[in-house]
């Protein structure tokens, strides 16, 4: 378990990283940070604002740094992220509460075919290396290529305004109230279609690649010889021996990815207007809502590290060697 | 801001660059990876952007700026190669003009954060110990948050966001990838033999970095440096488009975030979104096609021998584990052997 | 120089062929390339090398010579860039007629592999799937050539397999983590086992164990083949340990066979200059002290091969018809041979100097030694 204990202890530095980082940005500016913003904003910030930021950066008392910066944590603890101006008066734990669910739903399923898929992809191409199916390489090299929201305007322009096929954007028909009527939940999976392909044609290129250099590396393994020498069928190979090999490295690079994958479908989020974490993101830089920035920024980090702990847990399912006991 | 890294051939097979080069080879050798043809191929391509980052203002035939130099939203023509915008700018000449806010951003940020990537991966590498798992856990720290909400939170925070900051912030975050790659490398270096030879003869430890490891970090460091330089791209043009970035600064994603902000896809103006979307695709590609053969290079595996795949399936040879090819009608008996 | 002698001399197969001894494994002209394109490399030329039923025999020379390549080419095991270029290998089954290995059908082979051949790879550290148990890998070769065995009956079969390379049989449960290398290599002898071949080829299978355990090993796999009687081709570039385990020997250089010998032939009588040099580049195990001395040089660029003899720019005995003609597998110019040996060298082949207009030369006395 000494596996898991490192990366725990890895998780919790990550996350005080985060916590830390958000607290310093916008105090390493010289001078008082609420100034800072109200002169970088030119007067768009009104006083209920400006109170707010007081409130959030601790400024409203004369504190010290330090002390600041215990107050910021205890505040965290309680759950308190400051009040968002774009929302004024919602805390910004409030609008966070809301939009998350949307981001996880359209971002995870998403992000889950596009892994798998890929992944299985991969493995196809990895082993079939030399034969027309070579020819998808060049194709994926051109979705990774494209930035994710370019895509996703592509995809509107196609789908949504020329073929008027789907929603251009939403998270649902807004004539519909939320509810668990299956017109609701229908109208939601219409609305999450557009921008879930667009998700999962333009991050899966990356997982193809990966995994398709990662099983072509591994067939030239010897246990992979072995295998073929002991006259196991195709298929028993192919998964058995060397896909169940490749998988291990790409776990752990999905870990490392998901920051890279989730940054790209934030804006994708921005593109379709879609209610999640992104859109809101998208709406805190327009109205310069910066505690919503911040109350984000966390939230994200916080789900990354999640899902990345998730991705520890299935690795030491995968490989029998990080069990060993020390 | 989309690539997953696709090279992690590279991290987990630390032994495979098999091509050592040693102290004193001749230059020229150390740059053997950019012979192989993807790799020529992207460099052509990035060489031509290049030259439009540095020409592309001179030879804009209007003002990116400029409002009415033509109808609103005109299609393209002659006057206007890739028509106009929702207030009678040129689109043409937005892009060429912003190729230079792309690419100096992007080569900047690369330059910086492979330098960041070099000084904290190979002092990792090298240290090993306690000052190895420091670096290490901050230069994951730094993959695993998630860059893009970071980068907006800090350009949000500071006073300008001109190219130059941008450049900075991005470096700032995406450096990491590189360090992880290039720490892995010095590590499998540090115990080979001619370094351990370097050692035991008491040379001076910044000699042994200087002369007998970043000689043959050379291919790693040029794939982390593309690969910086793409992220840096991608992001740029993310920052521009969502508004982050000056808006008055032209970048092939500030006409993106024009043309999203004014109805262009409602409108059907599809030279205002389409050409911008495709330029960051062929810069892409062209970075990923000389990290392809940076890869095939450090990595033999992933080359295939001699043959052009397809001159290889009209032979019939189809290289494959556990089943070695033979030539089609394999002659029973050897003619010109003996 | 009677017709039928020349005859006897380019048909090795009709020389070679022994009475008693049925041949299992047939290798006739087997020539391999690395690469596809114009740049390839031909590492094979043209071997011709029959494996007896029940024999062991040993293949030496140095690294690269092309030893690891002949085996997994016969097989059909070689990775790419490998590439067969031409030639046959001819399995003889029990009854029926020899099947051509290089010529079966993917289906054919997969079926066909480990039941007749199986391998001991060299290195036992990557031969293991890392991340399947002892067992299961033991388990899922009997399961793919017996479909209709239970699973109770095979996990006996495992357990009796590694009771009889020495391993306790609760280790079916282990992964290859958590064996040492030892143990690892009697697990892929157990394993090449399972399904009682009749050919077991094994690829340096001690090299990376320490000198205690190839001990043990090797006397294990001599113990388990006089018990089950199957043939061994056995790789290594010891020749001193083959001299003591094998009952054939063939010495390997640039890519083909330059002397094919019984064992103790080899060793008393060598008739290669290069298995000269290769017999005093090591201490003798038993027997009398002799004189050690390396072999000059190194082994050729198997891509810039010179037109002659390869070995000609090493060798001490060499004359001016090894710089232009390329030497072939005859017998020995020395009375009173074995029959059935083999040796490429121009200083035995008369015939072939004769055909190119050029004089006889006397054979070394290091090379006539009786």
């Amino acid at each position: 378990m000494r596996f898991l204990v490192r990366r725990v202890v890895f998780y919790v530095v990550t996350a005080w990283a985060a916590v830390t980082i958000n607290f310093f940005i916008p105090r390493m500016i010289p001078g008082d940070p609420v100034q800072a913003l109200i002169n970088r904003y030119q007067g768009q910030l009104d006083s209920h604002a400006i109170q707010a930021l007081y409130v959030l950066f601790g400024l409203d008392k004369k504190v010290s740094l330090w002390d600041q910066y215990w107050q910021y944590w205890g505040q965290l603890f309680r759950g308190d992220l400051g009040i968002s101006f774009s929302y004024f008066p919602t805390p910004v734990s409030q609008v966070l509460r809301s939009s998350l669910p949307w981001t996880v739903g359209l971002v995870g399923v998403a992000t889950i075919i596009s892994v798998v898929g890929g992944s299985l992809v991969g493995v196809y191409l990895g082993w079939r290396r030399g034969t027309k199916a070579d020819a998808i390489v060049p194709i994926t090299t051109f979705f990774s290529s494209v930035p994710y929201f370019w895509l996703g305007i592509i995809a509107i322009a196609a789908f949504a305004v020329t073929w008027k096929v789907l929603p251009t954007g939403g998270g649902y028909d807004g004539n519909l109230l939320p509810s668990w009527s299956g017109a609701y939940v229908g109208s939601v999976l219409q609305h999450a279609l557009l921008p879930g392909l667009t998700i999962v044609l333009s991050s899966i290129a990356g997982w193809i690649l990966g995994m398709r250099n990662m099983m072509v590396t591994v067939t030239s393994e010897d246990y992979v010889t072995v295998a073929q020498a002991k006259g196991l069928s195709e298929r028993r190979v192919m998964f058995g021996y060397a896909a169940r090999n490749a998988i291990l490295p790409q776990v752990s690079g999905f870990a490392l990815s998901l920051g890279f994958v989730v940054s790209g479908t934030l804006v994708m989020e921005m593109v379709f207007s879609y209610p999640g974490i992104g859109f809101r993101l998208f709406q805190a830089i327009g109205g310069k809502d910066y505690p919503l920035m911040q109350g984000i920024f966390l939230v994200i980090t916080l789900s990354v590290l999640v899902a990345n702990i998730l991705a520890d847990v299935v690795y030491v399912l995968l490989d029998p060697r990080t069990r060993q006991e020390a | 801001m989309s690539n997953v890294p696709v090279d992690t051939a590279l991290e987990v097979t630390p032994a495979a660059a098999p091509i050592v080069v040693r102290a004193g080879a001749k230059p020229r050798r150390r740059f053997v990876f950019v012979r192989n043809g993807k790799s020529v191929t992207g460099l052509a391509i990035l060489g031509v952007f290049v030259v439009l980052a540095v020409v592309g203002p001179w030879i804009a035939p209007y003002d990116p700026s400029k409002v009415g130099v033509g109808t609103l939203l005109a299609h393209p023509s002659a006057q206007h190669l890739l028509g106009t915008d929702h207030i009678g700018r040129d689109v043409f000449s937005q892009l060429l003009v912003g190729t230079r806010g792309v690419m100096v951003v992007g080569v900047l940020a690369a330059v910086i954060a492979t330098l960041l990537a070099i000084a904290v991966g190979v002092t990792a590498g090298f240290l090993g110990g306690a000052g190895d798992e420091v670096l290490s856990a901050v230069s994951n720290i730094f993959l695993v948050i998630p860059a893009l909400p970071l980068i907006i939170l800090v350009a949000a925070a500071v006073r300008s966001t001109s190219n130059l900051t941008i450049a900075l912030v991005l470096a700032g975050t995406g450096w990491a990838w590189g360090a992880r790659l290039l720490r892995a490398q010095t590590l499998s270096l540090r115990r080979r033999d001619f370094v351990e030879a370097a050692r035991a003869s008491g040379e001076r430890t910044w000699r042994i970095v200087w002369f007998e490891t970043l000689p043959n970090l050379t291919a790693i460091i040029a794939s982390s440096f593309i690969s910086t330089m793409t992220f840096a791209v991608l992001s740029q043009t993310t920052l521009a488009f969502i508004g982050v970035a000056n808006v008055n600064d032209w970048s092939w994603g500030t006409v993106l975030y024009w043309a999203q902000g004014n109805q262009a896809l409602a409108r059907g103006a599809w030279w205002w979104f389409v050409p911008a979307g495709v330029l960051i695709a062929v810069l892409g590609m062209a970075l990923s096609l000389v990290n392809f053969g940076i890869d095939e290079f450090v990595n033999p595996r992933l080359r295939l021998a001699g043959l052009k795949p397809r001159e290889m399936r009209k032979r019939g040879i189809r290289p494959r584990i556990g089943f070695t090819a033979t030539v089609r009608d394999l002659p029973r008996r050897p003619e010109a052997t003996r | 120089m009677s017709i039928a002698d020349d005859l006897d001399r380019y048909a090795p197969d009709a020389v070679r062929a022994r009475a008693a001894r049925r041949p299992v494994l047939e290798i006739k002209g087997l020539a391999v390339d690395y690469g596809y394109g114009d740049t390839r490399v031909h590492a094979l030329r043209g071997v011709d090398l029959t494996l007896h039923e029940g024999e062991v025999l040993g293949l030496a020379g140095e690294s690269g010579c092309g030893k690891s390549t002949l085996v997994y080419a016969a097989t059909r095991l070689l990775a790419p860039p490998g590439l067969i270029a031409s030639g046959e290998v001819l399995y003889h089954p029990v009854a029926g007629d020899p099947v051509d290995i290089l010529r079966q059908s993917d289906d054919e082979l997969r079926a066909s592999r480990w039941e007749d051949t199986a391998l001991v790879f060299q290195g036992a550290m990557n031969s293991l799937n890392p991340v399947y148990r002892v067992g299961r890998q033991l388990t899922d070769t009997i399961a793919a050539h017996r479909p209709s065995s239970t699973k109770a009956e095979r996990e006996e079969r495992a357990r009796e397999l590694l009771t009889m390379v020495g391993i306790s049989p609760e280790r079916i449960r282990s992964f290859p983590h958590q064996l040492s290398g030892g143990m690892r290599q009697r697990v892929m002898i157990a394993m090449a086992l399972a399904l009682e071949p009749r050919v077991l080829i094994m690829d340096e299978p001690t090299t990376a164990l320490d000198v205690v355990m190839q001990r043990q090993i090797l006397e294990q796999i001599m113990e388990l083949r006089d018990r089950l009687g199957f043939a061994v081709v056995f790789i290594t570039h010891d020749v001193s340990l083959l001299i003591e385990i094998a009952d054939r020997i063939a010495i390997m250089y640039a890519g083909e066979i330059v002397e094919d010998a019984a064992a103790d032939d080899v060793y008393r009588r060598p008739r290669h200059p290069y298995s000269e040099g290769l017999l005093h580049s090591f201490p003798p195990l038993h027997g009398p002290r002799r004189e050690l001395g390396g072999i000059p040089g190194s082994p050729p660029d198997m891509g810039h091969l010179p037109a002659g003899c390869p070995f000609a720019d090493r060798c001490g005995f060499v004359f001016d018809a090894c710089r232009s003609i390329h030497p072939t597998l005859v017998r020995p110019a020395v009375p009173g041979d074995d029959a059935s040996r083999l040796v490429a060298c121009l200083r035995h082949d008369r015939a072939a100097l004769a055909e190119a207009g050029m004089p006889a030369v006397e054979v070394p006395g290091a090379l006539a030694v009786r």
